[in-house]
């Protein structure tokens, strides 16, 4: 039994990261998973939401990913993410006012506008959540 | 016989400006390594993308067993009377016949397509500016200005190509798509594989025929001369030539998702299938964005080596031109003195 995951995150514009983990979490369409080395072959779909692993030296890594495609192998995840963020390239300002922006329309807008926005207000959250576990 | 000062200033200007086009051509073949470099970087998404979306259509039921009706609107054929096509242009001028060719190649394009409706969507600055002076966007309240109308304005996102601003684009087409408005729709672009191997093609990228396959309806290639021209600008800038090699990305990419195992698939094959499909678009938008940006550098750099022989020619030219106005001025003096001397 393989006793850790090849991770790869792959995003349209290039290969943001390439490590070996031994517990990996993704954000499913039907809801979070937990991955661990020698898991089933699966393929799934990701909805917007945080991408947890940890490597050997056992800390936690976040990512906001907003959509994206997973295939998990015993010895290997690879990770499709239309974005892939690490805290630290997050901004936090343009989150913040995409989150205000986004509460405004849920208020005001229209049917289709508010749901629109409610996935922006998703990425926005999910930003800022992840921004905030880099200070700690 | 003209001044010497004049020539000499001449030569100058002409220095001076050399010194400029010189200095165009380095930047501009830094900024082709740069494009080149991203569009490489853009491969595994792309490539692992396209195997997903290989084996799923395998397993998805595309086509209903029953009535035989293709799911997916977007490969669905239908009758083509509404066409939108997508012209990736350039940013900038100065880059040779770069813009020009690509506008020549979409107005053919129309003149081919004439009695259909056509949609234009501008990508790139200079592409918008010509196609503003001939053609409108839709009138107010939604009906065609004409059988070509604009309905897609995208300047200033070339410069360095995002993937948000290609997926942007992207939802835009297939939106029209699936609405009906359109009944195909393809994308002019220059493809750039590496400085002597370019095309300027017309592909059809909707609907979609056989996924992981461009469908080519025009392409034309670069002759001998420009690809001499063009080898010759990569040498003097230091350009690499060679396209990239690729092999062990492709390769790598290649068993995604494609592993001989029983994959436990989360939600539906169909439902995902739908759900990639429109992505596709979003990648092959954005990869003949990302080509036509690094053509873009590349012509400039070509252009810029010429226009750096040029004045490098006529720098030559005016200095013999101004030796020989010197010398006759000498000479012309010493016939003076000569003849004075003799009339004493």
């Amino acid at each position: 039994m393989a006793e850790f995951l090849q991770l790869d995150i792959v995003t349209p514009e290039r290969k943001i990261l390439s490590d070996s983990a031994v517990e990996i979490s993704v954000p499913g369409k039907n809801g979070y998973m937990d991955i661990l080395p020698g898991h089933a072959p699966l393929i799934s779909e990701l909805a917007v939401g945080e991408i947890m692993f940890r490597n050997a030296s056992g800390k936690p890594q976040h990512l906001a990913c907003a959509w994206g495609f997973v295939e998990v192998l015993p010895d290997k995840v690879t990770i499709l993410a239309e974005t892939a963020e690490r805290p630290e390239e997050i901004d936090v300002d343009r989150a913040r006012k995409a989150k205000e922006r986004a509460e405004q329309v849920i208020k005001t807008g229209s049917n289709e506008e508010q749901l629109a926005a409610e996935l922006d207000l998703l990425r926005a959250n999910t930003r800022l959540e992840v921004a905030s576990k880099s200070q700690k | 016989m003209a001044n010497i000062l004049d020539i000499k200033r001449r030569i100058r200007s002409v220095r001076n400006t050399r010194q400029i086009t010189k200095a165009m051509q380095m930047v501009s073949a830094a900024k082709l390594r740069r494009a080149q470099e991203r569009a490489l970087a853009a491969r595994p998404y792309a490539q692992m993308l396209t195997n997903v979306l290989k084996s799923l259509s395998a397993r998805a039921e595309v086509v209903d067993p029953i009535t035989g009706e293709t799911r997916n609107p977007l490969l669905i054929r239908r009758p083509e009377n509404n066409v939108l096509l997508i012209i990736v242009t350039g940013e900038k001028g100065l880059a040779g016949a770069f813009n020009s060719n690509i506008i020549k190649a979409a107005q053919r394009f129309i003149v081919e397509k004439a009695g259909k409706n056509i949609d234009l969507v501008c990508v790139g600055r200079k592409g918008r500016d010509f196609f503003r002076r001939r053609y409108s966007g839709p009138r107010e309240d939604g009906s065609r200005s004409g059988a070509i109308q604009i309905v897609g304005e995208h300047a200033g996102i070339l410069n360095r190509v995002k993937f948000e601003a290609a997926q942007a684009v992207s939802e835009d087409v297939v939106r029209r798509y699936t609405e009906e408005s359109v009944d195909a729709v393809y994308l002019v672009y220059n493809e750039f594989k590496s400085v002597v191997s370019q095309r300027l093609v017309v592909d059809e990228i909707l609907p979609i025929d056989v996924i992981g396959e461009t469908d080519i309806r025009m392409a034309e290639g670069m002759t001998e001369e420009q690809k001499k021209r063009a080898l010759e600008a990569a040498r003097v800038a230091g350009a690499s030539v060679r396209a990239a090699d690729t092999s062990e990305i492709d390769t790598a990419a290649a068993a995604f998702g494609t592993r001989p195992v029983d994959y436990i698939y989360e939600q539906d094959a169909t439902e995902l299938f739908n759900a990639l499909l429109p992505r596709y678009m979003g990648v092959q938008i954005y990869r003949s964005m990302l080509e036509s940006e690094a053509a873009e550098h590349a012509a400039r750099m070509t252009a810029m080596d010429s226009a750096t022989n040029n004045a490098g020619d006529m720098i030559d030219l005016l200095t013999l031109v101004m030796n020989r106005a010197r010398q006759a001025k000498i000479t012309k003096e010493i016939i003076e003195i000569v003849s004075g001397a003799a009339a004493l």
